[in-house]
Parts: C-alpha cells; sequence; structure tokens
C-alpha cells in the first residue's frame, strides 16, 4: 500500500518538518513505495523534480504522483497516477498520518460441509471455521480447520483443528484410528494415543495446553 | 460410441495386465467387440500376456506420433476375433505420450470398439493419468493387504480430480475389483477381508479373483486365463465380473478355503 505525501508551499518548510518526522520515526520510509500528491501546490517541472531528488536524499522513493494533470510533466519524473483512489487530501501541516490503507476486513466465521470421503493424499484446508465430513477420512489424507472437525466416519488420517490461534477447536469423530491429532498446533501422534481411544467414537480438545481424548458416548 | 474403461490401481504388481486380459477376452466372448491398449511404454506387458508379443509391429506411442496408422498398430486376437490389442513400445518411455495425441487415439479407438480397456501402469505420475485421462468407467485392481489399500485409495482420489470427466463435474464410475483373495490367510488375519477392504474404500465391489497358480501358468503361456482355463476359480471369477461390468447382476460368490467335493475326488486338472 503506497502511503501518500502532500507537500505544501513553502516547500523548503514542508521539507523541514518532514525532516523531524523522519527523525522521530526513523525507518518508517524504508521500502515503503510513497506517492506525492501535488494538488495544493503549483509547482514547476524543474521544482518538482527539485522536490523529488530530496526526498531520494531523504531515503523516500517517490513513485508516482497524483492531484495534477497526466500530460503536465515530462518522463524524467515519475508518473502520474490516474484511476487510483484519491489520496486523503489533509491540509494540515504534519504530513498524512494515516497510511491509505485498508482496515483488515473481518473473516465471518463460515464452515464447510463435505460429502465425499476425504482419499488418500488430499488435503483439505478451510482456516475460516469448521470442517465437517460426511464420510471416513482415509489414511494419508489430511484435514486442517481454523475451527473444529466433525467426521462423521471413521478419521484414519490426520485432523488439525484450530489452526488460526483457536484453542477451542475441537475434533470429533465416529471412528478413532487417526495418524495424528492436533489443535492449535499441539499434536499427539497415532504411537502416543491409548489403545481403547482406538476404534470407536472420540472428542478431542485442549486443556491447559495438552490434549484430551475422551471417547463418546 | 464405445466405453472407454481403465484398469488401474496406483500399487504395482497387484494384477492390473492380468485383469485387462481376462476381463478382454470376457467381453469378448460375450459378443463385443473389444481393443485392450498398454500404457505402460517402456515397461510392456499386456502383448506377453496376450501371446502376441511376436506381432508387435508398431505401438501407441508410434501412432501418438504420427508414425504409424492406427489400423497399421492394432494387433487381432488370433483366437478370438472381436479382440484386439494395441501394444505399448518398449524402447520410449511415457513422456513420448501427448495428452492431445493420447485424446485422438481414444476418440478413433472409441468410434470402432465397443469397449476401450486401457492397462494403466502402476504409480500416479504422468502413465497413470494419461491412461485415466479419458475413462467413462475405472475398474481398481486392490489385494486384500494394507499398502494396496491405501494406494487403491489415492488413485480413487485421483479419479475424481484427474479426468476428463471430473473436470466437468462428472463422475468417473468405479469399481474395485480384488485379486489374489486367499481365503484361509484372511481367516488366520494375515490378509484384510473383503469388508474391510469395501469399508475403507467405500466403492462397489466388482468381482473377487482368488489367489491361483493358474493365472502364472496363463501368464507363461501367453493365454488369458478365460481362455487357457475357463473352470477354474479365476477364470469363471472374472467372467462374472465382466458381466456386471455390462450391467447384468450376478451373484457375488466369496471363493472359500474348502475344496469342493468334485475337487478332491479328481483332483486338479492340467489345462
Amino acid at each position: 500500500m503506497a502511503f501518500v505525501l502532500t507537500p505544501e508551499q513553502p516547500v523548503a518548510e514542508w521539507l523541514t518538518q518532514l525532516d523531524k518526522w523522519i527523525r522521530s520515526s526513523p525507518g518508517f520510509f524504508v521500502g515503503r513505495p510513497v506517492v506525492l500528491n501535488l494538488a495544493g501546490v503549483t509547482l514547476s517541472e524543474s521544482a518538482v523534480a527539485h522536490v523529488v531528488a530530496e526526498l531520494a536524499e531523504r531515503g523516500v522513493r517517490v513513485m508516482g504522483i497524483e492531484g495534477v494533470e497526466p500530460s503536465k510533466y515530462g518522463p524524467a519524473l515519475p508518473p502520474v497516477l490516474t484511476g487510483g483512489r484519491p489520496a486523503d487530501e489533509d491540509k494540515g501541516a504534519a504530513p498524512a498520518a494515516a497510511a491509505n490503507e485498508a482496515p483488515p476486513s473481518r473473516q465471518e466465521p463460515s464452515s464447510l460441509v463435505l460429502q465425499e470421503p476425504i482419499r488418500s493424499g488430499q488435503s483439505v484446508i478451510f482456516p475460516y471455521g469448521d470442517v465437517t465430513v460426511l464420510g471416513s477420512v482415509s489414511s494419508g489424507a489430511e484435514l486442517v480447520a481454523g475451527g473444529s472437525i466433525h467426521i462423521y466416519g471413521a478419521l484414519r488420517g490426520r485432523a488439525m483443528a484450530g489452526s488460526k490461534s483457536n484453542p477451542r477447536a475441537r475434533i470429533f469423530c465416529r471412528k478413532n484410528e487417526a495418524e495424528l491429532l492436533a489443535i492449535d498446533g499441539y499434536y499427539r501422534t497415532a504411537e502416543d494415543m491409548h489403545a481403547d481411544l482406538r476404534g470407536r467414537p472420540v472428542q478431542v480438545w485442549l486443556e491447559n495446553a495438552s490434549l484430551v481424548i475422551a471417547a463418546m458416548e | 460410441m464405445g466405453k472407454v474403461l481403465v484398469v488401474t490401481s496406483g500399487k504395482g504388481g497387484v494384477g492390473k495386465t492380468t485383469s485387462t486380459a481376462a476381463l478382454g477376452v470376457a467381453l469378448a466372448q460375450a459378443g463385443q467387440t473389444v481393443v485392450v491398449v498398454d500404457f505402460d511404454v517402456g515397461l510392456r506387458n499386456l502383448d506377453l500376456v496376450m501371446g502376441a508379443e511376436r506381432r508387435v509391429v508398431f505401438d501407441l506411442v508410434n501412432v501418438v506420433q504420427g508414425v504409424a496408422k492406427l489400423p497399421q498398430a492394432l494387433i487381432r486376437d488370433k483366437r478370438i476375433e472381436k479382440l484386439w490389442l494395441l501394444p505399448a513400445s518398449q524402447t520410449r518411455d511415457k513422456d513420448a505420450l501427448t495428452e492431445q495425441g493420447v485424446a485422438n487415439v481414444i476418440r478413433d479407438l472409441r468410434a470402432k470398439f465397443d469397449w476401450v480397456i486401457c492397462d494403466s501402469p502402476a504409480g500416479i505420475e504422468r502413465g497413470a493419468t494419461l491412461a485415466m485421462r479419458f475413462a467413462d468407467t475405472a475398474v481398481i485392481v486392490t489385494n486384500p493387504e494394507v499398502s494396496s489399500v491405501r494406494d487403491s485409495d489415492r488413485i480413487i482420489g485421483l479419479l475424481d480430480s484427474k479426468t476428463e470427466k471430473a473436470e466437468k463435474g462428472q463422475r468417473v464410475d468405479k469399481h474395485i475389483l480384488i485379486t489374489r483373495y486367499d481365503a484361509a490367510r484372511a481367516a488366520r488375519g494375515e490378509m484384510l477381508n473383503i469388508d474391510d477392504v469395501l469399508e475403507i474404500l467405500a466403492i462397489p465391489l466388482l468381482g473377487i479373483i482368488p489367489e491361483s497358480e493358474e493365472i502364472l501358468r496363463a501368464s507363461n503361456l501367453g493365454s488369458p486365463v478365460t481362455i487357457g482355463n475357463p473352470a477354474s476359480a479365476p477364470a469363471r471369477a472374472y467372467v462374472a465380473a465382466a458381466c456386471r461390468l455390462r450391467g447384468e447382476e450376478v451373484p457375488m460368490i466369496v471363493p472359500s478355503e474348502r475344496k469342493g467335493l468334485l475337487d478332491k475326488l479328481f483332483g486338479r486338472r492340467a489345462a
């Protein structure tokens, strides 16, 4: 996401303020592409080139210009961006502090229902919520879910629930012959499972960073 | 328009080529026109099992590459006039096959034959995926033991994703053919029993072929068991399986360990 700088006249003063900001937040512009919004100033081509050079000296890379007619400047300057989102026109003294980044969208919880058995070698990855399988999960198959995993059949492969740091996720299956069970990264292999929990309906959950497997009904 | 049947398994050595030959013969004997196609480029065996190894001039790769025309490569069986063979190349390998080339060959064969049976190589790479690519129906050959069952499961997953039918949202009809079934060993728990296999694979059962010395004899003679020894248990099981492929309902016989009275009285007859 590009960051927009909106210079104001007199440019020299604006650059001084920018310097102050860079000193208090060093490294802010490292690797960050910057767009120069020239709508608030009237600059000749050489003046813009001067600003771009001054910014480059401060480690600020200008990747484009906006707020002016596309045909105004020649090819020596960064390109005028068209069709982009309008920048925040912040007329305040300090450069716009808010980055033009969309807030991360909230994922609505959802669930996935699979009506076929999961075959060996198949991998189902669903970070958005629960996964329900109406059938068995074969040896050599794996299921990774952000939420809980419900298997109405035999679990012979791997089931990994709570994959997005969700320690409250659970795993349910009608017949436990799992190769590996995991919740929120805590896992147990078949070798470490009690023999009397194999071949039966089980429920798996996490208690104090430890996997609990219990027979159902 | 013919049906394309792929005989596949994932695991090697379970009986794909043997079953391709035996089923091909059984279908042809029932009056269908059949071509069996060897997709195991570089390791061809179908020509040996069919007894045609001394008559191979052109092969599948030649046809795919346009070096030969299909009628030049097809070999007619000497014993059954409705049965033909398209052999694989022995000198090339699977990279010589192109998808478009195979598509053209399958299309041409479909127009001429009731059944196009594709003998798949083992594995899950190019040879196996090309053999299954244009299939309408699949027979998954499985031995009743754990590694074969797991590999068959993998292949079933591929049949549901890498075939043209799957990509169009349709299904390949899948059937399990259990081969090398030994009732005595199953009873002792050394082999999986039929129900275990079907529970894991969850696909309809086409037939159960018992373990038999007749099979090896048949391969060495170049005479598929359904021709060489039609009264034997495996031959009868293959004929029943072929009937089921054509939609007939035939009661499934689970091979038992005990010899029947007649077998005891007369012993095993030589072919």
